[in-house]
């Protein structure tokens, strides 16, 4: 399957080196600015909008619902009417998406006596709609691979099913029960919902067009939630053992009391797992993104100074830019194992007794060593 | 910078997206595959297991088997073995009876003939001294006319019994 998606990915490169031409020659035409500004393509590709890009059209996007509470309650309208610096008027509010110098830039503001004002924004922006297409796509999966199992218990599934199996139970048993024992019917549901969620936004963050394209996982809001989930699931079903060591650990007396110094910094240790899962998935992702973004950027920059040079870099820069994706290929499913792996340490770790100390010191070292790479 | 501020719209869909789809998946998904997966492999262990002890059996059946086999073996060889002494023995002992049997017979039939031989010795001398007494008588009476010849006749016997 992974070659499938490889060969996808091969070809949607070469698609997407392409419409870039296109996409800077009618920013030529248009007179806008003929000067690239490489921060501001990367940021754009990177962040997120209320449309979504077009191959071959750097202009028309794909309007999505734009939903705001404002000053006077809900509002819904097309992406379409505030695109390009109109405004909009709703009711009797005003709604445009603020300008390249102002605070909320490039977010859809109120416009309240001459002011913007940031409403309460829910919309469906580009990413929430790569979000529902990924959930679409794992749930659909999931639901198909129970139903195959559900009428063939005791057959393995073959091809593209079999894939997803084989990949369901080498997290399954690699990770969920090998670290979890007998509390891994507990966890898998969540754990593995974390995985194949995972795992679908970074491969489809890496196909360029359509479907995919958003740079989900590469995005803080998406892997904070993620944390914060785990966060939540560890600590929610914490046992009597875990909070004992941190708030009154095997520690001598001196270290724990008068001045706690020990449950400061076990306290500071529940906060930092969270951040380390965020940073790490984020990091990867978006590094992932930006390096073939730069690369593909330098063509630009390159043709801009002399045409043959341009023309020599577009060669190396194409290469390296299908290397680069397929080596994000293997980090996409590397990150989402990391994050199912580090989340079931760290459930465990919750999870553990007196007797599986020894266990657990080692389960930190895992930890320890994964943190350093 | 942008890229660092979660944005509250994406908290907040992600929240929902996720919360649909583990509701989803926990409901519709996890339980039959977890259930089949974990039932496979139970399945796919007892077999191997079921197989290796089978196996076990097969060979400690063919084992045993053989065991018998050799067992029958060994004692089909000390049978024939025996058999052998037996016939062994009773042939000698066959042949020692006809022996001794023989040598009865030969035994007698010696004694017959001797005793045979003997009865004929002692008729042929019967006969013989009869005619030999017979023709003595008739010669001495030729012969015993004369009372002097008698006399001789009855010295030279008496020096013939004194001198033995």
């Amino acid at each position: 399957m992974t070659r499938y998606i490889s060969i996808l990915i091969v070809a949607l490169t070469a698609l997407f080196a392409m419409p870039v031409p296109v996409c800077a020659s009618a920013h030529d035409e248009s007179g806008e600015n003929s000067k690239i500004d490489p921060k501001e393509i990367i940021f754009e590709h990177l962040g997120d909008g209320y449309g979504w890009e077009v191959p071959f059209d750097h202009h028309h996007r794909i309007p999505l619902p734009v939903i705001v509470f404002g000053s006077d309650g809900l509002h819904i309208f097309s992406s379409a009417r505030v695109t390009g610096g109109k405004e909009y008027v709703d009711g009797n509010t005003t709604f445009k998406i603020a300008g390249k110098d102002s605070p909320h830039k490039g977010k859809v503001v109120e416009i309240v006596d001459g002011k913007e004002i940031k409403p309460i924004d829910i919309s469906i922006t580009k990413n929430v709609c790569a979000l529902f297409i990924t959930l679409i796509l794992v749930a659909g999966l999931m639901l198909w691979l129970a139903n195959y199992l559900k009428r063939n218990p005791y057959k393995a599934p073959r091809k593209g099913l079999g894939a997803i199996e084989a990949l369901l139970i080498f997290i399954y048993d690699g990770v969920v029960k090998s670290t979890l024992g007998k509390d891994a019917p507990r966890f898998a549901p969540y754990l593995l919902t974390v995985f194949f969620f995972i795992f679908g936004m970074n491969l489809l963050g890496l196909m360029v067009v359509f479907p995919g394209g958003a740079n989900l996982t590469g995005n803080i809001a998406v892997t904070l939630v993620l944390a914060i989930l785990t966060f939540l699931v560890t600590n929610l079903y914490a046992n009597k053992h875990y909070w004992k060591e941190i708030f009154w650990p095997d520690v001598p007396i001196w270290l724990k009391f008068p001045l706690p110094i020990m449950q400061v910094i076990e306290v500071f240790g529940i906060f930092t797992k969270p951040a380390a899962l965020t940073v790490r998935l984020f990091a990867n992702m978006m590094g992932g993104h930006m390096i073939v973004l730069v690369l593909t950027l330098l063509i630009f920059i390159f043709a801009a100074i002399s045409p043959a040079v341009g023309a020599a870099t577009t060669v190396v820069s194409l290469l390296f830019s299908i290397f680069m994706l397929l080596i994000d290929v293997l980090v996409s499913f590397i990150q989402a194992y990391v994050f199912t792996m580090l989340s079931t340490i760290f459930i465990s770790l919750a999870q553990q007794h007196e007797e599986h100390k020894e266990k657990a010191e080692s389960h930190e070292a895992a930890v320890a060593a994964h943190a350093t790479k | 910078m942008e890229l660092f501020t979660p944005d509250f719209g994406l908290i907040f869909w992600m929240f929902v997206s996720f919360a649909v789809l583990f509701f989803i998946l926990w409901k519709f998904a996890w339980p039959v595959i977890l259930k089949t997966v974990d039932s496979r492999a139970d399945l796919i262990d007892k077999g191997v297991e079921y197989a290796q002890s089978a196996k076990e059996q097969l060979d400690n059946a063919r084992q045993s088997a053989q065991e018998v086999i050799n067992d029958a073996r060994r004692q089909q060889a000390d049978m024939m073995r025996e058999a052998d002494k037996i016939k062994t023995q009773i042939i000698e002992q066959a042949r020692s009876a006809a022996q001794v049997e023989a040598q009865k017979v030969m035994d007698s039939a010696k004694m017959q003939i001797q005793q045979q031989q003997k009865e004929a010795e002692q008729q042929f001398r019967n006969q013989v001294s009869e005619f030999a007494l017979e023709i003595a008588s008739k010669v001495v009476k030729g012969q015993m006319e004369d009372p002097k010849a008698q006399k001789k006749l009855v010295n030279t016997l008496l020096d013939e019994i004194e001198s033995k």
